[in-house]
């Protein structure tokens, strides 16, 4: 979307990672078509989109698992084409799946990490990290036996040994129940205190909304918009009144009468545009009566996060049926 | 620390973690010596009455389950192999920087390990069912050496079954002929009194040599031309499997 020249890599610089025209494929399917970004310091930057929208393919490109087709990426300063050394000192990377020995037990789970990034006094960072992340009671347990919040939380626990300057969680909380989830928003939130850089793919909107200052929208390969949650927000009329029917052809007969409507046959529901005033909503009111349209259901929708995302990926998608 | 010290310090770490892997998961050690122990009995016990080997038959067939217990052990390699491949666990390690080919030494080292300690377990079991062997101090070294260059070389090799396999199951599948070639080798009965055919396929193949080998330095009679194919065999596979196995590596890692 925004193609952006890389900044040389040596000086100051604010930003933790710097994307350019960046693209991926594999064979003829396109994953990343040029997409670019600049992520600053100390800050949360989120790539949101739908599954399959490529963005597991940039964070392994980020984190020097894949090698890119074309543009080029900076993670702390360094170009992970060639620099891959210094990227990896720099970083830590928690994936979709859990990434830990089942074997081993959390406290020797995290005592290999101490080991492998030579950490000095290693068997105190690892007491440190099992109290931060309340695993001390199962510490000797091993991590087969784990649930899946508490394999997130180790997992988490061990990118996080060596202190690493920039993380990457790809969907850290998918899969995990409510409170496991806000227990992770909570440990970004006071890694984001310390300083550290946080790169967070999600599907879910109330996590980005949650915790991103910065948030990219990926649909198909693409950056369909970037922003903060708020900025997002404003980019489309997402506030709505929903008409939602019972009988088809009331429906049918609603979805005729009323025009500038979004009308949606599967869910038998049309979508009035508002900006959610008792003043608009009198109107609409009045002139559903002067119609004699009566629906089943009338729900008041503000916009948020989630009808920025389906309009925004929708768009994309239906473009790429057009074409 | 230079690349070299960072590299066997890694292998270490790898090393530990395999260790604790065979020590919370005893049922690999179990197998690897209960099966053969199983074979011995019933080969000694039971059909070994019926070969007319020219020896006490817990003599003859000593040799052969040695091989086969190091061949027997490989299955689990390559699944723990393949394992390590598909799971997560290989993203950290390289994203990390761990150094190349770290986790396939642990991998090997831990698989040689393995196999000695289940030989000892069947020299010992061998002795207790009437073992009587003719060898000195040296070829008893000799013996040893062998055995743990065997167990090295087919290590290599399943390491890279382990890595070429797209699953669990699979690599677990790739190790069973590495099983079944000991069965068709001189390890329970002598080439000479097999069919054409098979008898070609024996004299060809590596355990053969390796077998005999071994009976030699036990038994007495080594002959050195078995003695130098056991060894080129050995060599060969190890240079195959580690080609193999490091190639795959990074192709897929």
């Amino acid at each position: 979307m925004r193609d952006r020249p890389a900044r040389d890599c040596g000086g100051m610089r604010s930003s933790a990672i710097a994307v350019s025209g960046l693209r991926k494929a594999y064979g003829d399917k396109t994953v990343l078509d040029g997409i670019g970004f600049d992520v600053a310091a100390g800050s949360v930057f989120s790539l949101l989109g739908p599954n399959g929208a490529g963005k597991t393919t940039t964070v392994n490109v980020l984190a020097t698992l894949l090698k890119a087709d074309a543009g080029t990426v900076y993670v702390a300063g360094h170009d992970v084409a060639t620099a891959t050394k210094q990227v990896r000192a720099a970083i830590g990377v928690t994936g979709q799946f859990a990434a830990v020995d089942d074997l081993l037990s959390g406290r020797e789970n995290l005592q290999m990490m101490a080991a492998l990034k030579r950490v000095r006094s290693g068997d105190q960072v690892v007491m440190r990290l099992l109290e931060r992340f309340d695993l001390v009671e199962s510490a000797d347990k091993m991590a087969a036996t784990y649930s899946g919040g508490m394999r997130r939380k180790l997992d988490l626990a061990m990118t996080l040994v060596g202190n690493p300057q920039i993380i990457f969680l790809d969907e850290p909380t998918t899969g995990l129940d409510p409170r496991s989830r806000r227990t992770m928003w909570e440990i970004v939130r006071e890694l984001v205190a310390d300083g550290t850089t946080i790169f967070l793919t999600t599907q879910y909107l109330e996590e980005a909304d949650q915790l991103a200052d910065q948030i990219a929208v990926l649909s198909d390969g693409k950056l369909v918009a970037e922003g903060s949650a708020e900025e997002l927000k404003r980019l489309i009329p997402g506030g709505h009144v929903r008409l939602r029917f019972t009988d088809p052809a009331t429906y049918r007969s609603a979805a005729a009468a009323l025009r500038d409507v979004t009308t949606d046959d599967e869910a038998l529901s049309v979508q009035i545009p508002s900006d959610g005033t008792q003043r608009e909503l009198r109107s609409i009111l009045d002139w559903l009566d002067s119609t004699g349209i009566e629906a089943d259901e009338l729900t008041v929708h503000t916009p948020d996060l989630d009808d920025v995302f389906i309009a925004l990926t929708e768009r994309t998608s239906k473009e790429a049926i057009s074409q | 620390m230079s690349a070299v010290s960072m590299a066997l310090a890694d292998s270490a770490i790898m090393l530990r973690r395999n260790l604790k892997h065979t020590t919370r998961n005893p049922v690999t050690v179990f197998n690897a010596i209960l099966f053969p122990i199983v074979m011995m009995l019933m080969f000694v016990k039971v059909f070994g009455g019926g070969f007319d080997v020219g020896v006490d038959y817990i003599d003859y067939a000593t040799p052969g389950l040695l091989v086969m217990t190091i061949s027997y052990g490989l299955g689990a390699t390559a699944t723990a192999v393949n394992d390590d491949m598909t799971k997560g666990i290989i993203n950290r390690f390289k994203t990390m920087d761990v150094s190349r080919g770290a986790m396939l030494t642990g991998h090997v080292v831990i698989t040689t390990v393995r196999c000695l300690v289940a030989c000892a377990v069947i020299i010992g079991v061998a002795f207790a069912m009437g073992f009587d062997p003719n060898a000195s101090a040296v070829d008893w070294l000799g013996a040893l050496g062998l055995i743990a260059l065997v167990s090295f070389a087919a290590s290599w090799l399943t390491v890279a079954m382990g890595l070429a396999a797209k699953t669990a199951a699979g690599a677990g599948m790739a190790a069973v002929p590495l099983i079944m070639l000991p069965f068709l080798s001189s390890a329970f009965v002598p080439a000479d009194t097999m069919g054409a055919g098979v008898r070609q396929f024996v004299e060809y193949q590596p355990f053969t040599p390796i077998i005999e080998t071994l009976r030699g330095l036990l038994m007495g009679g080594a002959s050195s031309g078995d003695t130098i194919a056991a060894i080129a065999w050995c060599v060969g596979l190890a240079v195959v499997g580690y080609v193999w196995a490091v190639s795959t590596f990074k192709k897929r890692a």
